[in-house]
């Protein structure tokens, strides 16, 4: 979330597409409920479904899944034709008046430099023409053919209303309703929120659905405001906190990069990452990358990273592959390329495409070790369980080890909630039986493994025989120890240069802020977005502090949010280029002549003056981007895209099948199906009743929602002759299942370039253990193939097919 | 909780007095906003937790109702319409929290035949007492609500007790406390009716020209109240009733049939007991004897002769 | 059955053992229904529930009672069903009721087993135990619960409770007539009546008796042990 959800209770329009807020996340949706009943904000609901967020609704609009891009360049189109753009704000904050170097293009559906053999794109051509000072070329008048909007303007020309509804199915009147509605929070004071969730993220262009509404909002002259900005709903309660801490294969804490095996040395790493400022004056925040890098490996190998070893920079491990996505690692466990497997906190069995694949995967291991508070349908792919697990156990010879651990009400730390507010909790009851917290393990694990190391050597011991391990008890690192090492502390004394009697930082104390971190290793920090959560002054995310003057949302002094306990990412951009706010009911920070001062913790240096620094000051342009230039793999402007399989052609581009800068692996290519065979546009969803694969296993849960069903239209039903509440079996080229029917009227068919569409809704609540009865998930039916650039899986659009059943064949 | 409250009550079942109003302070009211709710059904969750009470894992019958209904474990159960509306053309998706509406004049109240199973508590609460409890079933007669069900395993009536032992220590019910939305909100009758109207003007304003709220007079009103988007139609809300009342039939029996029953009966036996005194004596005379000796000899030759 | 010349007087054996079980097992149950049902229908007799064992209790036994009274009210019926119906004589004996009332019998046209008002009592209840029994089977909520709607339990409810008033009304006229009409209590304690209350009340039926057959008892031996009561 660019905001928090305290926030959205400040806007007039709150648009949920690519999420059901109300039903994933419907604590956090009060405060929609809050924003409509105080202020009389309206909510629309765009979904292929009308949802329990629908519901409540004050407009629906229904759209094919995978067409989401369609949708949003059409209502950028829209906002241009009608003159409805905050100019002041696009011209100020984002690129639109830059210019982009000769020879980029966009035809038939490709950007200019792809590779069809490489499914990649030569990315040279999405650049700025730069002037011999270096710095990006501008025409502030916006008339340049070739500056970010005009390129912008001519790129969504195709997208009319009429091509919108042809492509999404979404009717003409109600999509100009949509429209209109979001076409007024232009005005400088209005605003829209955007909740999106894994109705965006799962699709194989993902990234770019997102990135779709964010180039809107920017356009509305929405981001940086209160009641505005681009809201990420995270599915699980701490997944924010999982991308911070760099979870993914390819990142270390607070979004480093790991590196590459071409990246031999650190200069060399440190070449491509301080991005120097591509306009006058401004400020590129990751020109301090070294300090938060070398922090981090002064936290990592403590004593033992130092100047002279480049901070031990060679102890990382060095990706040969752009990363080890579950995508790819699966695959490579298909192929018998990997050992063993530690499955922590994971299902992969339910919860990764194509479950046949992924059993097969799994069979192929020596060793797999699962870590979970639950009994997990992973841990027991082996067992026979007919039609629900249909393997054979004798025929599968990987050793499973299933460690009980705590879950979140057993132990103490913090979680990270979607609004990036770090919030420390204590354990509420006592864990059961021999679970043992995730740390524990770890560290029983880490110690022996150390003591083999000492003791025999081997290839490469240095990483581990280093590491830094300042707890307490070593065998049980305790969380207040991580948060505190994750804030970050001195190292070693630090003077001023001026007056060495003048201390600046004193050895052993923790730090107030990343601002106080340096490049010579007398600073180590965990994950420098985190500093400023356990100070000197204490655990600040313990805070319970309902205090909020003047009602603006912020709680600034309820736990930690960060960056730097910011509330609203890009605030700065909530006051116009002179720093006054563009709506003066929703002032956030204003410039007051000589520091910003307001309501929350400015992005930029608080003495920076207005016409100097950008708001966003993580782009080296300080600006927002429009044209992402060569960042995102599959192009700098989104376009639209069918899914992998797809009911319709590609009407734009009709040869091009899915992203074309998706990878898809050889094998998963050919287990696409194709709309003769299986005609249904599926897509898959949460329900409120649970979470994931876990609530299953609350007896409570399962008696709200007991059994695994599809959902379908009044329409499909009748042609395919299935009983609301009969048995339906549903397959795809990779699976099948078998599911009760809900026969509803809020699944309607869609017409799509001419064609009519069926969905067919597929809840992802059910497997073969826990207290619910048994059933299936989605992810038997879905392709493996993810977003071409953070290989998110593409659950939300498949096809399959319908037919009327007996169930589940029983023995 | 009888034990707890003594003397707050305002009407006991079964019973032919009035009790003191003693501490007959204010009412509560629940109020469910039926456009704010989502259909999330923590409010159900929180009341199987709060009450400790365990359903069984059902099935899937085509529909998001679970349970299918009220149950002696389900106190509260969301039920789901899916309406298509002529005017607008829209779909919309009404889900109705279905509990006890705990009317002010409650007709399970009425048709209860024990003493003290059934009380209005002078908050306007109204509660089972399961001690005292027969397991006869009258109350899902009265209940115009349909709300009442027999457990098969003690045989005593369960329905939603408005959480009287979190309010009588001054706690909102369990499902208001769990909703995520605001849609359920507790307080004083009076408050609740007041925000209300606040509910009812924004909706209005959002073209909801019949909003309103449910508060139905036929049963003196509830303390439980709707705020409805289509007030002048309750019946799309999975059969909430037009105009409740508790039935003419239990009115009749609980009412009149009582009294004049016992009348009749009791009249019929002093009838008797006074005729009984007061009739001539009904005996056979010793000319009666002898006439029968004779008609018996007369009668017997008869029969020897054919 | 028959005419008896005992030592001191004359008797008329009217009901056998069987019909006598039979209907003091009918009489039992429906003052225990009387007074179960009672304790529910009415706050002020709920008092009577604790002869049951409290509230619970006579609520799960009511029911079980009245398919006790019916079993035997159907043996009962099978026993008496040809006596009780309707001739010409039955409807002139009812319009003298008000000397029956008054004790003038001498009035009434002679009478066969059952007079016009005994044969209303058998059929009113035969009527109203069928009543009570299908609206009981509405209302018995254990078991039936979920068989009928809650509409149709309600009218089982008003149903039973004016038909379980007027079994009252039926059974109170028929107690009273055992009590008033002297020497009736007999028929059903010991079996038999005095030869004079036949007369009195019912003198076809004893015509009929008599010529049937007069057992002189004063004159016979003494009877031998293994011969039983008069059959």
């Amino acid at each position: 979330m660019t905001n928090s959800w305290t926030d959205i209770k400040n806007t007039d329009l709150v648009i949920i597409m690519g999420g059901n807020a109300a039903e994933a996340h419907p604590c956090g949706f009060k405060w929609v409920t809050e924003a409509k009943a105080q202020r009389g904000a309206k909510l629309i609901v765009v979904d292929p479904r009308f949802t329990r967020s629908a519901s409540v609704a004050d407009y629906y609009a229904p759209i094919r899944q995978g067409t989401d891009i369609a949708f949003l360049l059409g209502a950028i189109k829209y906002c241009i034709d009608n003159d409805k753009i905050q100019h002041d704000y696009v011209r100020a904050f984002t690129n639109a008046p830059y210019i982009v170097k000769e020879g980029f293009g966009y035809q038939d559906g490709l950007f200019t430099g792809y590779d069809e053999a490489k499914r990649d794109y030569d990315r040279s051509s999405w650049e700025y023409e730069l002037g011999p000072d270096g710095y990006v070329q501008v025409d502030e008048t916006l008339q340049h053919p070739r500056c970010v909007y005009q390129l912008l303007r001519k790129h969504v020309s195709a997208y009319t209303p009429e091509m919108v509804e042809r492509i999404c199915g979404t009717p003409k009147d109600k999509y100009l309703t949509v429209c209109k509605m979001i076409a007024e929070t232009s005005a400088r004071d209005k605003v829209m929120t955007s909740m999106y969730a894994l109705g965006w993220t799962q699709h194989s262009k993902g990234s770019q659905n997102i990135r779709s509404m964010a180039m809107l909002q920017l356009l509305l002259g929405n981001i940086g405001l209160r009641g505005g900005g681009m809201n990420a709903l995270r599915g699980h309660s701490n997944i924010q906190g999982l991308t911070d801490i760099g979870l993914m294969s390819n990142l270390i804490p607070g979004y480093l990069t790991l590196p590459t095996d071409k990246e031999v040395d650190f200069p060399t790493y440190m070449s491509t990452r301080g991005f120097k400022p591509l306009r006058p004056n401004q400020m590129s925040y990751w020109q301090n990358y070294r300090k938060f890098m070398v922090s981090f490996l002064k936290s990592m190998w403590g004593p033992a990273a130092t100047a002279e070893n480049d901070f031990a920079y060679q102890w990382l491990p060095k990706l040969d592959v752009p990363g080890y996505d579950m995508l790819r690692t699966f695959d490579m466990m298909h192929q018998g390329k990997v050992n063993g497997y530690f499955c922590q906190g994971f299902n992969p069995l339910l919860s990764l495409s194509n479950r046949g694949k992924v059993s097969q995967a799994l069979s192929k291991l020596k060793f797999l070790v699962v870590m979970d508070p639950l009994q997990t349908e992973t841990a027991r792919f082996w067992k026979d369980e007919g039609v629900h697990n249909d393997v054979k156990p004798e025929d599968i010879q990987t050793e499973v080890f299933e460690l009980p651990t705590t879950c979140f009400a057993e132990d103490e730390g913090s979680l990270v909630n979607s609004g990036r507010w770090l919030q420390w909790h204590w354990p509420g009851a006592e864990p059961p039986g021999e679970a043992k917290t995730d740390t524990w393990i770890m560290a029983q694990l880490f110690q022996r493994l150390r003591a083999l190391y000492i003791k025999e050597g081997g290839a490469f011991p240095d990483p581990i025989v280093n590491l830094h391990w300042p707890y307490r008890v070593a065998d049980d690192p305790q969380p207040d120890e991580m948060a505190r090492e994750m804030n970050g502390y001195v190292v070693s004394t630090v003077t001023d240069p001026a007056d060495p009697t003048k201390v600046l930082l004193e050895k052993g104390k923790q730090l107030d802020t990343f601002g106080q971190l340096r490049d010579d290793g007398s600073t180590a920090c965990g994950c420098w977005i985190y500093s400023g959560c356990w100070t000197e002054k204490g655990n600040m995310m313990a805070r319970r502090d309902t205090s909020d003057p003047a009602n603006t949302g912020a709680y600034a002094n309820w736990a930690f949010s960060w960056p730097a306990n910011r509330r609203i990412l890009y605030n700065r951009a909530s006051a116009d280029i002179d720093g006054k706010a563009w709506d003066p009911r929703r002032k956030l920070i204003e410039w007051n002549g000589t520091a910003w001062t307001g309501y929350d913790v400015p992005d930029i240096a608080p003495a920076a003056k207005p016409r100097d620094v950008g708001p966003f000051i993580m782009n080296p342009e300080g600006t927002a981007r429009l044209f992402v230039r060569g960042m995102m793999k599959d192009g700098p402007f989104p376009a639209h895209y069918e899914p992998f399989e797809s009911p319709v052609a590609n009407v734009l581009a009709p040869k091009i099948r899915g992203n074309p800068a998706a990878r898809i692996f050889k094998d998963d290519l050919a287990a696409l199906g194709t709309s003769d065979k299986f005609p249904y546009a599926a897509t898959s969803y949460r329900l409120t009743e649970h979470f994931h694969y876990w609530t299953k296993h609350v007896w409570v849960n399962a008696v709200l929602q007991p059994e695994f069903f599809v959902e379908i239209s009044e329409q499909l039903a009748q042609e395919k002759t299935i009983q609301n509440g009969g048995w339906v079996k549903v397959s795809s080229n990779r699976g099948t299942v078998y599911a009760k029917a809900v026969v509803t009227k809020r699944i309607k068919p869609l017409i799509c370039d001419g064609k009519t569409v069926h969905v067919v809704g597929i809840p992802l609540h059910w497997g073969f253990t826990g207290a619910a009865r048994k059933g299936f998930g989605p992810n038997s039916l879905t392709p493996f193939v993810g977003d071409a650039n953070i290989e998110t899986p593409e659950f939300k659009a498949f096809l399959v097919n319908v037919e009327p059943s007996n169930g589940p064949a029983t023995s | 909780m009888a034990g707890l409250q003594s003397q707050d009550f305002a009407r006991i079942s079964a019973t032919n007095f009035r009790p003191p109003d003693v501490r007959h302070d204010f009412e509560v009211a629940k109020l469910i906003d039926v456009s704010k709710c989502i259909g999330c059904k923590a409010c159900q969750a929180a009341c199987l937790e709060w009450n400790n009470l365990r359903e069984e894992v059902g099935f899937n019958t085509g529909s998001y109702d679970n349970p299918h209904d009220l149950t002696p474990n389900t106190w509260t159960l969301m039920r789901f319409t899916e309406w298509e509306n002529p005017q607008s053309g829209n779909l919309e998706w009404l889900i109705r929290k279905d509990g006890c509406m705990h009317c002010a004049d409650p007709g399970c109240l009425k048709a209860c035949p024990s003493p003290g199973a059934i009380v209005q508590y002078n908050n306007g609460i109204v509660d089972f007492v399961s001690e005292n409890c027969i397991g006869c079933g009258y109350c899902v007669k009265g209940c115009p609500f349909n709300i009442p069900r027999i457990s098969q395993a003690d045989h005593k009536a369960y329905k939603c007790t408005l959480c009287s032992d979190r309010v009588s220590v001054g706690q909102a019910p369990a499902c208001a406390k769990a909703c995520p939305t605001g849609a359920i909100v507790f307080g004083t009758k009076q408050a609740m009716l007041t925000y209300a109207q606040t509910r009812i003007t924004d909706l209005k304003s959002r073209g909801f020209e019949n909003a309103g709220i449910y508060d139905p007079p036929g049963v003196g009103g509830t303390h439980v109240m709707y705020v409805l988007h289509h007030a002048d139609q309750p019946q799309l809300y999975a059969g909430l009733p037009q105009n409740p009342r508790i039935s003419q039939v239990v009115e009749l029996w609980k009412g009149l049939t009582k009294y004049a029953g016992m009348a009749a009966v009791g009249f019929a036996a002093a009838f008797a007991f006074v005729h009984g005194i007061v009739a001539r004596r009904n005996d056979v005379s010793r000319a009666e004897d002898r006439e029968a000796e004779h008609l018996i000899d007369e009668e017997a030759a008869r029969g020897r002769q054919t | 059955m028959a005419v008896r010349r005992e030592e001191e007087r004359t008797t008329v054996d009217r009901y056998p053992g069987r019909v006598r079980v039979n209907h003091w097992i009918t009489a039992i149950s429906l003052i225990l229904l009387a007074l179960s049902g009672a304790a529910l229908f009415h706050p002020a007799l709920f008092f009577l529930s604790s002869l049951f064992g409290g509230g619970a209790n006579t609520r799960a036994l009511h029911p079980w009672l009245g398919v006790v009274l019916l079993a035997s009210f159907a043996v009962l019926f099978v026993q008496m069903v040809r006596h009780n119906f309707w001739r010409k004589v039955d409807t002139q004996w009812m319009r003298h009721i008000g000397d029956v009332m008054s004790g003038h019998e001498e009035n009434l046209p002679e009478i066969g087993k059952y007079n016009g008002a005994q044969k209303i009592v058998f059929w009113l209840m035969t009527l109203l135990i069928l009543v009570l029994f299908a609206t009981g089977i509405m209302i018995w909520y254990e078991y039936f619960g979920d068989s009928f709607t809650i509409e149709q339990q309600r009218f089982g409810h008003i149903i039973h409770a004016l038909a379980a008033v007027a079994m009252l009304l039926v059974v109170i006229v028929h107690i009273y007539a055992g009590f008033y009409v002297r020497g009736t209590m007999a028929a059903m304690t010991e079996g038999k009546v005095t030869g004079g209350w036949a007369f009195r009340h019912h003198r076809l039926w004893l015509r009929h008796e008599a010529r049937e057959g007069v057992i002189d008892e004063r004159q016979a031996p003494p009877r031998r042990p293994n011969i039983g009561p008069a059959e």
